[in-house]
């Protein structure tokens, strides 16, 4: 029973895991991304039409990184280079995904694929009830267990991560220290977006291997709340990604044992949690706890008198 | 000695300023060129200039005689030109470490933590410094910050530095040891540009002194060609320096008294802590120490703006610990602000409007429910006249004043009412000569008449000129008063780093 809860719980967490690893790269930059929605359902779309036209999962990843990649571009551009609002760039992206998609799904509607399948790793597999969780998973969800990592390590342990985050922290003591502001700021916008669309493909391409209208269903709004809640550290987003991923397994869980509470109740569970999370951790927040990058959605212009 | 950099006829606006106006300047190697200027003259745009913050509508920039364009601080780092800001380009949620390490050269991205841990271990221990590589910056003093800025600068290979005002957070001592090292760099050649207000300091170190006003380079002067009244009398220009003399000694009769005051900050650390002060009728009470160490917290407390956690305020024998801003002032204290274009006005008002802001509701001004103008008008015009403010055409914005006519406003309507307690808070930071020894008169003044004066300042030459007793505070706390007749700055200094010596005055 807990083994297959926990099973569920990585498997329903794994989209919001990536989702909200793209965020937190681009927040640690100092742009906030309320577009996330509209990433994933671009990465879905395009990862799906990938390995439908070419036959390989690998191909619809890839596709889905780029095309997001792209997509964030938009953001990028209106952000950093103009200067923009990041809070109305970001919503007009969320409501361009959700309408392109729409279009150019039409096509792909009904349509199937093969998608991921488990991939047993030999021993640690059997062990006892995080056996099947962990090591008994498609190859997306291991890239998520090494990307969490990869993205910690950046931060943390090499210069160009350090660079990122300062300019998140105070993008003119970057600027005075040499760093390329808007070079680096656009590519983590990027970089991060194209991470975001494989958390979209792992809908189309794991979850469920099809193709079906706004599929991400507000999933791209619980990884900005996520953000939050992880303190913008990668591990911890890890944390509240499963936290997720278990309430939607054990929403499921309860729907399939044929309870008495409505179904409709037990699916808000999870956007009502993002709504409890938020309240908690704003009140960390304003306790002076706060791990929120100090220039966090603030453009940046050199030629701004102080 | 060879033009290490020259720049001729910059010029920089930016909406509706005229920052920079046809601006020429050199600096040779092994020099130590001072810039002088009040704020607002275009010293620190000049300085953003070269480091490729701003970009320049016009002028040229040399480099051993060669032209260059520098489009950003990346070009100018490539150039050698390294500077330390007058505002910290720190990030205070990161470690020293982590601050230091990215403003060093050639680090590869996948670096040797212990190596370059060790590296400006090394460089610390060098300057005798006491620093935590793993603490966040936030936790640490100012003065602790600002070394951080130099470290940053020194370790990188610069041929020219630029130390914008870097000794105002500093202790004497420790501005001592700062000038050491300068001289140091300059015998090794390198060119050194200094900006500072102290004279002291300016006349100290500098080997040429050029003065910027209003955007212009008025003349540079070498070693021999200057003193400090030269210096001073072509800051002034035509302008009249203002004499005063404070007459009345300050009385026994204490106006405010503070007991056990602590305050604490938005990140919980203690500002004041168990804070004693008195101050006397009639007094001007200097408070030295270096900036940071509470001495914001003491005049935002006394004014109303933050609120104690601890200990009590006694004014006139009442207890004002817990007013608010219009309370406190009812009970007698004026309020000279720190900054005076953010906190002091309101920038976009005119000079008629500023000028009543603390007496609008005061019936003088109004009939019925509206604003009675001609009286409005009258006290402003009273108040131009007296305090011979430069307001330009009725109804200008304040903030097209000068810095000195902004915070002449700000006395005029501080000290309207006859305050019985003034607290003043840096009053005379970044004004030319003329207006600094404008409000030097009219604290002087306020003084012979009564006022008990709490005089924040940076310069301790100000304080030793200006005040009748001098308290000294360190991390919150009173380290004691001191005589300024006969005291050295020396021993001010020792007691700005926390060592009590000062006897009872």
């Amino acid at each position: 029973m807990l083994e297959i809860l926990l099973d569920a719980t990585v498997r329903a967490g794994t989209p919001i895991l990536f989702a909200t690893l793209g965020a937190i790269i681009n927040e640690r930059a100092g742009i906030i991304n309320l577009g996330i929605e509209g990433l994933m359902l671009i990465g879905a779309l395009a990862g799906f039409a990938g390995t439908h036209a070419s036959g390989s999962l690998l191909v619809g990843v890839l596709a889905a990184f780029i095309v997001t990649f792209l997509a964030g571009s938009i953001h990028a551009v209106i952000t950093v280079q103009l200067r923009g609002n990041q809070i109305v760039s970001g919503l007009a992206m969320t409501m361009f995904g959700i309408g392109i998609t729409a279009l150019f799904g039409k096509g792909m509607v009904g349509q199937t694929i093969a998608g991921f399948e488990r991939v047993a790793i030999p021993l640690l597999s059997d062990l006892p009830v995080v056996g099947k969780a962990v090591f008994n998973q498609n190859l997306l969800i291991y890239f998520s267990f090494l990307l969490v990592f990869i993205i910690w390590f950046f931060f943390y342990r090499t210069r160009w991560g350090l660079a990122v985050r300062t300019l998140g922290e105070n993008p003119a003591a970057a600027d005075t220290c040499g760093v390329p502001v808007n070079l680096y700021k656009f590519l983590a916008v990027t970089v991060g977006s194209g991470i975001v669309g494989i958390g979209g493909a792992y809908l189309s391409l794991a979850s469920t291997p099809m193709w079906i209208e706004n599929m991400s269903a507000g999933r791209g709004w619980i990884a900005v709340a996520l953000v939050i809640f992880a303190g913008w550290s990668s591990p911890k987003a890890m944390l509240g990604a499963y936290l997720f991923g278990g309430i939607t397994a054990m929403q499921l869980r309860f729907q399939a044992m044929g309870t008495t509470v409505s179904a409709h109740i037990l699916q808000m569970l999870p956007y009502f949690f993002t709504i409890v999370v938020l309240v908690v951790s704003t009140m960390r927040l304003q306790k002076g706890a706060s791990q929120q990058p100090e220039s966090l959605g603030l453009p940046y212009d050199r030629e701004d008198r102080k | 000695m060879a033009d290490f950099l020259r720049i001729e006829h910059i010029r920089k606006t930016f909406p509706g300023v005229v920052a920079l106006d046809d601006v020429s300047f050199s600096v040779a190697s092994g020099e130590i060129h001072t810039l002088l200027g009040e704020n607002g003259a275009g010293k620190s745009t000049l300085m953003n200039v070269l480091t490729g913050l701003y970009h320049p509508d016009r002028g040229e920039i040399r480099i051993d005689g060669e032209k260059i364009s520098l489009t950003s601080p990346r070009d100018s780092l490539a150039y050698g030109i390294g500077m330390v800001h007058q505002h910290f380009m720190l990030v205070p949620a990161h470690s020293v470490f982590e601050n230091i390490l990215l403003a060093l050269d050639n680090v590869p991205n996948l670096f040797n933590r212990k190596k370059y841990q060790t590296k400006v271990q090394n460089l610390i221990d060098e300057f005798g410094l006491e620093l935590d590589l793993d603490m966040p910056v936030w936790k640490l003093s100012i003065g602790a910050q600002q070394w951080i800025e130099l470290i940053k600068l020194l370790m990188r290979d610069c041929r020219l530095l630029i130390l914008d005002e870097p000794t105002a957070v500093l202790t004497p001592q420790e501005a001592d040891r700062l000038f050491a090292v300068l001289e140091r760099l300059k015998n090794q050649g390198k060119s050194i540009i200094f900006i500072s207000h102290k004279m002291r300091e300016v006349m100290q170190i500098s080997d040429r002194v050029t003065i910027l006003k209003k955007g212009h380079s008025i003349t540079s002067l070498k070693r021999d060609e200057f003193d400090e009244n030269k210096l001073a009398s072509l800051m002034i220009g035509d302008d009249k320096i203002p004499q005063w003399q404070k007459n009345l000694q300050m009385s026994d009769e204490i106006v405010l008294e503070i007991q056990q005051l602590s305050v604490r900050n938005d990140r919980g650390l203690a500002d004041l802590d168990s804070f004693d002060l008195e101050l006397k009728k009639g007094e001007i009470l200097g408070i030295a120490g270096v900036a940071g160490n509470g001495q914001k917290a003491l005049a935002e407390v006394l004014t109303g703006l933050k609120t104690a956690s601890q200990g009590r305020i006694m004014a006139k024998g009442q207890d004002i610990t817990s007013s608010d801003a219009k309370k406190s002032y009812i009970a007698g204290i004026a309020h000279i602000p720190e900054d005076r274009k953010s906190i002091g006005i309101a920038p976009d008002m005119s000079v008629d409007d500023n000028l009543i802001m603390k007496s609008f509701k005061n019936g003088a001004f109004s009939r019925w429910i509206f604003q009675d103008k001609k009286a409005i008008r009258r006290n402003a015009n009273e108040k131009i006249e007296q305090f011979a403010i430069k307001s330009g055409p009725d109804g200008t914005p304040i903030r097209y004043l000068s810095g000195g006519n902004i915070q002449k406003v700000i006395i005029a309507r501080e000290l309207s009412e006859k305050p019985a307690v003034l607290v003043a808070l840096y009053p005379t930071r970044g004004l030319d000569i003329g207006s600094a020894e404008y409000v030097h008169k009219v604290i002087a003044d306020g003084a012979d008449q009564g006022m008990g004066t709490i005089l924040i300042a940076e310069d301790l030459d100000e304080l030793l000129k200006l005040s009748d007793r001098i308290a000294v505070m360190f991390r919150g706390q009173l380290v004691g008063y001191v005589d300024p007749r006969n005291t050295t700055r020396e021993e001010i200094g020792l007691m700005m780093s926390g060592e009590k010596q000062g006897g009872a005055v």
